[in-house]
């Protein structure tokens, strides 16, 4: 028997039962002579729902509360953000840091070439010197190789956090994903300003100096 | 006995830069005949087809690492002699010490200098 039928049973029997005794008494009820009707209409229901089950329920009732909190907050911050923005975004960047870093050491290694090239032209003294200078760049060159490979290790962290905020989010099934829709467009509309405070573009969003001078032409 | 200065030296590593630096350090060294190999299979493939008197190899390549390389190149009749120093930024004891039960000759930590690579290089082959 559901609650609804449960209650509307108690209804019933219990007005027909002051009703009853309204009649026979053909006169109101006093407070205690109602108190002994409900008393007896409730007994009857033992066994139905017992106060253990009643703390059972409201206990179950405030952890969905918390549970629809939880998923509230947890879509509050917008988690597919994280996955489909915010994540890819930063490993593109670090990225760019590494590939910026690998030019620029090459770069320096062509012009180190250069000069040793140069040095064999020089006097004796003079070519050791600058093999030798050359030789510190050599050597100061590593940072790349290291860089390159701590930062694939952030790299890495955040793919691992990626997949665990994936995994919450289909723990926590649609509602959150629905909820958490992207917001990038919003925050553009709201402030178109902010919007253009970018930083350093990937190189397959930049746009390279004559491409700007063409632009800087028009008009 | 001298260290011969033409010998065909190896050096490994999946960062081209880094294949560059050690190339032009070696050559400042006086070495004259360096060959680069990318990732440890690459390696092994080279000196199955050709003779190095030193393999110098970075540690964390794919497919095959360094370590790897090493115990391919140890448990080979042919190569097992080859002197083999490792060159990583792996610096942590239980590394050193795989190398060394695996047969690494020496052991550069990244980064490193003109220097210390001419000091591991002279305490495998002797003083150059």
């Amino acid at each position: 028997m559901t609650d609804a039928e449960r209650l509307a049973a108690l209804e019933t029997s219990l007005h027909k039962r002051i009703r009853a005794a309204s009649d026979a008494a053909r006169s109101p009820l006093s407070a205690d002579d109602i108190a002994n009707i409900v008393r007896e209409v409730v007994s009857t229901l033992t066994g139905d729902v017992t106060a253990s089950d009643l703390k059972f329920y409201s206990e179950l009732e405030e952890l969905a509360g918390y549970i629809r909190h939880a998923k509230q907050e947890i879509a509050d911050i917008k988690p597919k953000d994280i996955s489909a923005s915010h994540i890819p975004h930063a490993t593109d960047e670090l990225d760019a840091v590494v590939g910026a870093t690998e030019d620029a050491t090459n770069k320096i290694m062509d012009v180190c070439d250069t000069i040793s090239a140069l040095a064999a032209n020089c006097a004796p003294e003079v070519n050791e010197q600058l093999i030798a200078c050359t030789t510190r760049i050599f050597e100061a060159c590593n940072f790349q190789d290291i860089t390159g490979q701590r930062i694939t290790k952030v790299v890495q962290t955040l793919k691992y956090i990626d997949h665990k905020v994936e995994a919450l989010l289909q723990a926590l099934g649609e509602e959150v994903h629905r909820s958490g829709g992207h917001d990038t467009q919003v925050k553009e509309d709201a402030d178109l300003e902010k919007s253009l405070l970018n930083g350093p573009q990937l190189p397959q969003n930049a746009i390279d100096q004559s491409e700007i001078d063409r632009l800087m032409e028009q008009t | 006995m001298a260290v011969d200065m033409n010998m065909n030296v190896l050096i490994v590593d999946d960062y081209k830069t880094m294949l560059r630096i050690v190339e032009n350090l070696l050559k400042q060294l006086g070495f004259k005949n360096v060959a680069q190999a990318t990732d440890g299979s690459m390696a092994l493939k080279m000196m199955r087809e050709g003779l190095y008197g030193l393999v110098i190899s970075d540690w964390n390549m794919e497919p095959m690492t360094g370590l790897q390389l090493l115990k391919e190149v140890r448990a080979d009749t042919k190569l097992k002699g080859t002197p083999f120093i490792m060159v990583t930024a792996e610096s942590k004891v239980e590394n050193v010490a795989a190398a060394k039960e695996a047969g690494v000759n020496n052991y550069i930590v990244k980064p490193f200098n003109a220097e210390t690579l001419k000091q591991k290089i002279s305490a495998v082959l002797g003083a150059f």
